[in-house]
């Protein structure tokens, strides 16, 4: 019979080795991957923060070389093209995601899966195009209506695919327990399925807004830009991408260190709004034990 | 463990003698198919009212899917089909017409693993009243307190209803499940393996609690612990794959003769631990 305590003395020192090699390696992967992060927060912060007052939040923009101004405007106007965006992705979304979980198998639900990972790998810029040619053209001027449309469809695609990943985590003995019950199929969707999976479809909204609330060249074709106050969707907006792009390319520092503060604000917008929704998701699972 | 085995047998025997009953559920000719596979084969089963039926045989031979077969639980497998009639009350339930969802009210189902909803214990007992249309608070208050009663869960969650049905014991999340299905007052309730996966406290309560409440329902359980068929059945169908690896009924009848003076020699040697 083989010692097999002599053998694994000898190979005692050799995994410790291996053991601290592949520590460092995955240590050091990870720095990679986090530095970048940290200097982009931290450079956008640094060079943001001198131009962050109160009135950058409250004015509008001024002409170059007068003092002050803000982004008010474009606050309102990224408010308005991703709450719209976000009202039509959402039901629309979740629906579909809810059907290629609840039909994997089915013609529809392949269609689904596989018209979602088209939509997401179209770049943005087209989506620009497209909305600029079925609405712009045709109503013959620019609007946050048809920005809130542009950026439905970059979210949709998201929306649907992280929706049904969370929503096929959900336990299938779950789905039986309501079926049993005599619960017809919308009835179990809707509630039980959805909740269980709440938090994960929550998330998936969530990303679907960074994502949106960062677009800035189909804002170029569609909400265009608006140096005033504009609160009506037939009217073009302004938005927080674009306006970093358009303080970003111009010849002035003045306008320099606004893109840069712009920046910050729509990165701390995003991270309050995940933070928000990762407390609500937390107290509702204290609330409820939920699975996911 | 083996002390309550004993005095449970003899408690059964009085039973079956006591109570006459008459046929619930029947199944003719049944047939299940998973594509072109033929997982069952030609069962015929007659359920006796309020009495407890045991599905016992060894692993793969078709159980879970005949006793999904009850409420039509099947029909969620999309390659699935189901041949053959299966009275419930003398109407054939395995037809396009009969009205799926009254089966499913009246056919219970409590599952292998507990799977409350993640939701309160209140919610999750009030899913199915609320599924038929009880709004009033009054009324479902009191159809939740009565079906904690009947799956003596009550007294332990009373002061607790609004906290979530996962925040208990495995062995209670499961009575919370018997809790869900009786509160739609079904007539049937099918158990598939419903104490396996508890300890053995908390099995000996489930089955208590079937004793508790057969004589308003009529139980189907699937067991692969013959102790617990032994202990809590009045009727045992025995199971078993043919050639094919179909599964096949090869002997029903009361459970006291079947553990004690089998007809057929496969169950002799399954139920006295031979195999399987």
């Amino acid at each position: 019979m083989r010692n097999f305590s002599a053998y694994s003395a000898r190979r005692k020192s050799w995994r410790k080795f291996v053991n601290i090699c592949m520590l460092t390696f995955s240590g050091i992967a990870t720095g990679i991957v986090v530095a970048p992060l940290l200097w982009i927060l931290g450079y956008v912060f640094s060079q943001g923060w001198p131009a962050i007052n109160l009135q950058f939040f409250t004015e509008l923009p001024t002409p170059v070389g007068v003092p002050g101004g803000g982004i008010a405007n474009a606050l309102v106007g990224s408010l308005m093209t991703v709450g719209l965006g976000l009202l039509i992705a959402a039901p629309i979304g979740i629906l579909a995601g809810l059907y290629a979980a609840a039909h994997p198998e089915s013609i529809l639900g392949l269609i689904v899966r596989f018209g979602t990972d088209v939509i997401s790998g179209v770049p943005s810029i087209v989506m620009g195009i497209f909305a600029y040619t079925i609405i712009v053209l045709p109503q013959k001027h620019f609007s946050a209506f048809s920005g809130g449309v542009v950026l439905a469809f970059i979210m949709l695609p998201i929306i649907v695919r992280t929706t049904e990943e969370m929503l096929k985590l959900v336990p299938a003995t779950l789905r039986e327990a309501s079926v049993a019950l005599g619960a017809a199929e919308w009835k179990t969707a809707f509630s039980v399925i959805l909740p269980t999976a709440f938090n994960g479809v929550l998330t998936g909204l969530m990303l679907a807004i960074a994502r949106a609330a960062g677009e800035a060249a189909p804002m170029l074709f569609t909400a265009f830009g608006n140096p005033f106050m504009n609160m009506d969707f037939n009217q073009p907006a302004a938005t927080l991408p674009h306006m970093i792009f358009v303080y970003a390319i111009s010849p002035y520092d003045d306008w320099h260190a606004k893109a840069w503060a712009t920046a910050l604000v729509l990165i701390v917008l995003v991270l309050v709004l995940n933070i928000l929704a990762r407390l609500f998701t937390w107290w509702r699972a204290r609330n409820l034990g939920n699975v996911s | 463990m083996q002390t309550p085995v004993q005095v449970k047998t003899v408690v059964n025997e009085n039973a079956v003698k006591a109570r006459q009953s008459a046929p619930k559920m029947e199944m003719r000719n049944l047939s299940v198919y998973y594509g072109k596979f033929r997982a069952l084969a030609e069962i015929n089963l007659t359920v006796q009212a309020n009495k407890i039926t045991a599905i016992i045989g060894p692993s793969g031979c078709g159980k879970s899917t005949l006793l999904r077969s009850f409420n039509r639980m099947n029909d969620l497998t999309p390659s699935a089909r189901v041949d053959g009639e299966i009275f419930l009350d003398g109407e054939n339930i395995n037809s396009n017409s009969a009205d799926i969802v009254d089966v499913r009210r009246r056919v219970g189902m409590v599952f292998q693993r507990p799977n409350p909803f993640p939701k309160s214990i209140y919610d999750n007992v009030a899913y199915g009243p609320r599924l038929y249309g009880v709004k009033r608070k009054s009324d479902l208050d009191g159809i939740v307190e009565k079906s904690l009663r009947q799956a003596a869960l009550w007294d332990e969650v009373k002061d607790k209803l609004h906290q979530s049905g996962l925040s208990i014991s495995g062995g209670q999340q499961q009575r919370l499940c018997i809790a869900r299905a009786l509160a739609v007052e079904p007539e049937v309730i099918l158990m598939d393996e419903p104490a396996s996966a508890l300890d053995p406290i908390s099995t000996l309560r489930i089955e208590e609690l079937m004793h508790d409440i057969v004589s308003d329902y009529t139980i189907i359980i699937v067991t692969h612990n013959m102790q617990q068929a032994a202990r809590v059945s009045d009727y045992t169908a025995m199971m078993m794959i043919d050639e094919n690896r179909s599964g096949r009924m090869i002997e029903f009848d009361q459970t006291q003769r079947i553990f004690t003076n089998p007809k057929d020699k496969r169950t002799e040697d399954y139920v006295t631990g031979r195999f399987g």
